[in-house]
């Protein structure tokens, strides 16, 4: 079937299987996933462990490679990548939020934002403009020249989520965001990302705590390597708890 | 390269551990530091050795007259025979790329009899007759007075150069011998000068207890006819005396209707090849020097491979998100290549630069010490094409260095990273 040239669609993934050998078992870990997003979405991505949501997301980041099946990005290929160019890829199309936040413990929080730059070429500053802009676009300006380990867990998240910001990425990925965080911390960090959605901005979210997934307008529900329920939900605001 | 980003990285990355930086970097400091006073205590002992020789023409051969083994066009075979000073023109002629061509004859010689008389002192010494281009080809410092010169040949002058062991024996403490008469096997010859010799050939008592009169006047003063005892010749620079010895040997043989193939007619001392032997050995010696110094290194470099990959492990995670971030596999490998030969080259400069320090210190020492002529061991040092050579060394090691940790550092797949603790 030829892929849908429909703009709106962001991502598009059609019978994407894999499976890990782990010694002379193999174990499939995703059955046959398919699935759009459109632009602007905000979706959820939820499921047990060992369900595959974790896969599914190192597929949809580049980080690995499914066996079989078709993904395309905005209308592009993700397909037989080597290195360079999925580095490439990652850098210019996606932005990456992690549950351990993973910021470079030895580089002030405006030099963490300011990296997917550096790896863009991006003269440095003009790179320092960006990322000091996007560090107070989530609160954090006054905090740029502090490390890692002298800020809070939500403002590590929220510095993570600046530097995901920071290469302009058209899709944000996030591998459960809030799973470090307190249910306040984790409430304050989910306002941030429905803000960043509101401005357009297409968000994926894997996680498996219900009311985080119900902050996001849409849940797919993962089971043993398949997608068993994918449905429009009612947005709760984050804001409303805090 | 001169990414000022990159370079904040590496020193980011080599701070971040001090003390084992400084471990790792020792290694190589010392490799280095080795190689470096190797090649100088092997240059030192070269100094101290070649100093021996003075400034003695390299290229110089000794020839002399033997016995004819072999008859030849009716000549008997146990004939004696001399050079003749005319001999000494038709070398000149056929033989091209000479400098010097001295003949020279002699009285005394080791064991001689006294034969030289100045009032109530005699010694025995040896007395040379020569040109004044000797004293290109076996060079003495004139102490006092002059050599002997063209007119003094021209004039058949009875004039004599003296060493300073001749003067000690004959002459007072403090008296000067020049425009004095010394009595060589009853002839009268004038003091002109006195010398002291430079080599340093064995006979160093010897070499102060000569006597040199001009050539001519020595032939006439002790009926030598236009006989030569034996010849000094020296080649131009650009011509080897080694090349031309045959040539020179076979004009003699033509000359004294000598069997061409009689080759014990002519004796012959080389000096230039005793003199390429010691500096086969001295090549030799540098080839230890850079073996065992390059083994050491090896070593240190080893070291450096070892913390980088140590290093890379420990960063495995980082490296990780710098993937994600978008960072390409060359940019990785490029860091951590960078990092390597940046810490290679930091800590070699070191080790040239302590080693160097040394090299100074030595010097200082041995430059205190009056400089006779029995040290074996002078001027060490290192010249500025050794510290280039180090400097390849040390960027290649540490390209070498790097390239193992690089490949790992890549090799985990940025998902593993990412997940590494």
């Amino acid at each position: 079937m030829p892929h849908n040239l429909n703009l709106s669609i962001m991502i598009e993934i059609k019978d994407l299987h894999k499976s890990y050998q782990m010694g002379s078992n193999s174990l499939h870990v995703l059955k046959g996933i398919n699935f759009n997003v459109n632009e602007g979405e905000l979706v959820s991505i939820m499921g047990s462990s060992g369900s595959g949501k974790s896969t599914l997301l190192n597929i949809l980041g580049m980080l690995d490679e499914a066996d079989s099946g078709s993904y395309f990005l905005d209308n592009i290929p993700i397909k037989n990548l080597n290195e360079k160019i999925a580095a490439r890829y990652r850098n210019k199309f996606l932005g990456f939020i992690f549950q351990s936040f993973n910021l470079i413990n030895y580089k002030n929080a405006l030099d963490n934002v300011a990296m997917p730059l550096y790896y863009q070429g991006i003269k440095r500053k003009e790179r320092t403009d960006k990322a000091l802009h996007y560090l107070e676009k989530v609160g954090l300006a006054d905090w740029a020249t502090h490390l890692p380990n002298e800020l809070s867990g939500g403002q590590k998240q929220r510095v993570a989520i600046a530097r995901a910001l920071a290469s302009e990425p058209k899709v944000l990925l996030a591998d459960e965001p809030t799973g470090a965080l307190d249910t306040k911390t984790s409430y304050e960090v989910m306002d941030l990302i429905q803000g960043i959605n509101d401005e357009g901005k297409t968000i994926l979210i894997v996680t498996h705590e219900e009311d985080i997934a119900h902050m996001t307008k849409r849940i797919v529900n993962l089971k043993d390597g398949l997608i068993i329920d994918d449905g429009i939900v009612e947005q709760v605001r984050a804001n409303s708890y805090v | 390269m001169f990414n000022r980003d990159k370079w904040n990285e590496i020193i980011e990355a080599l701070t971040a551990n001090w003390f084992r930086t400084l471990l790792t970097a020792f290694g190589v400091c010392w490799g280095i530091f080795i190689l470096v006073i190797l090649l100088a205590a092997g240059k030192g002992l070269e100094n101290g050795v070649k100093r021996g020789f003075g400034d003695i023409a390299t290229n110089t051969m000794f020839m002399w007259t033997q016995i004819a083994t072999k008859p030849y066009k009716g000549l008997p075979k146990g004939r004696r025979f001399n050079f003749k000073i005319g001999d000494v023109a038709s070398i000149r002629e056929k033989v091209p790329g000479l400098l010097y061509i001295s003949p020279r004859n002699q009285l005394g010689g080791f064991g001689g009899t006294n034969n030289v008389v100045r009032g109530l002192n005699t010694g025995a010494f040896n007395v040379y007759g020569d040109y004044p281009e000797i004293i290109n080809q076996d060079p003495i410092t004139i102490t006092s007075g002059r050599f002997v010169n063209y007119g003094d040949i021209d004039n058949n002058r009875k004039v004599a150069v003296i060493g300073e062991g001749v003067k000690k024996e004959l002459f007072k403490i403090g008296e000067d011998p020049i425009g004095e008469y010394i009595k060589i096997k009853g002839v009268s010859f004038m003091v002109i000068g006195t010398y002291m010799k430079k080599s340093n050939n064995g006979d160093r008592e010897q070499g102060q207890n000569e006597i040199f009169v001009p050539f001519t006047s020595f032939s006439q003063a002790f009926n030598r006819a236009d006989n030569v005892g034996w010849m000094a010749i020296t080649a131009q620079d650009d011509h080897s005396i080694t090349k031309l010895k045959k040539n020179i040997i076979d004009v003699m043989k033509t000359n004294h209707t000598i069997h061409p193939e009689d080759n014990r007619a002519i004796g012959n001392f080389d000096l230039y090849q005793e003199f390429s032997k010691i500096n086969g050995l001295f090549i030799a010696l540098r080839g230890v020097a850079y073996f065992v110094g390059v083994l050491v290194l090896l070593s240190g470099i080893i070291g450096i491979s070892n913390i980088m990959l140590i290093v890379v492990k420990e960063r495995t995670k980082e490296i990780g998100i710098r993937r994600a971030l978008g960072a390409s596999p060359w940019s990785i490998r490029g860091q951590i290549l960078l990092e390597s030969i940046f810490l290679t080259i930091i800590s070699g400069m070191t080790g040239i630069a302590v080693s160097t320090g040394v090299i100074f210190l030595v010097n200082k020492i041995l430059d205190g010490i009056p400089a006779t002529n029995e040290t074996m061991f002078a001027n060490p040092s290192v010249d500025l094409t050794v510290v280039f050579v180090a400097l390849l060394i040390l960027i290649t090691s540490g390209l070498l260095a790097g390239l193992i940790p690089a490949q790992v550092a890549i090799k985990t797949k940025p998902i593993d990273a990412l997940r590494a603790e």
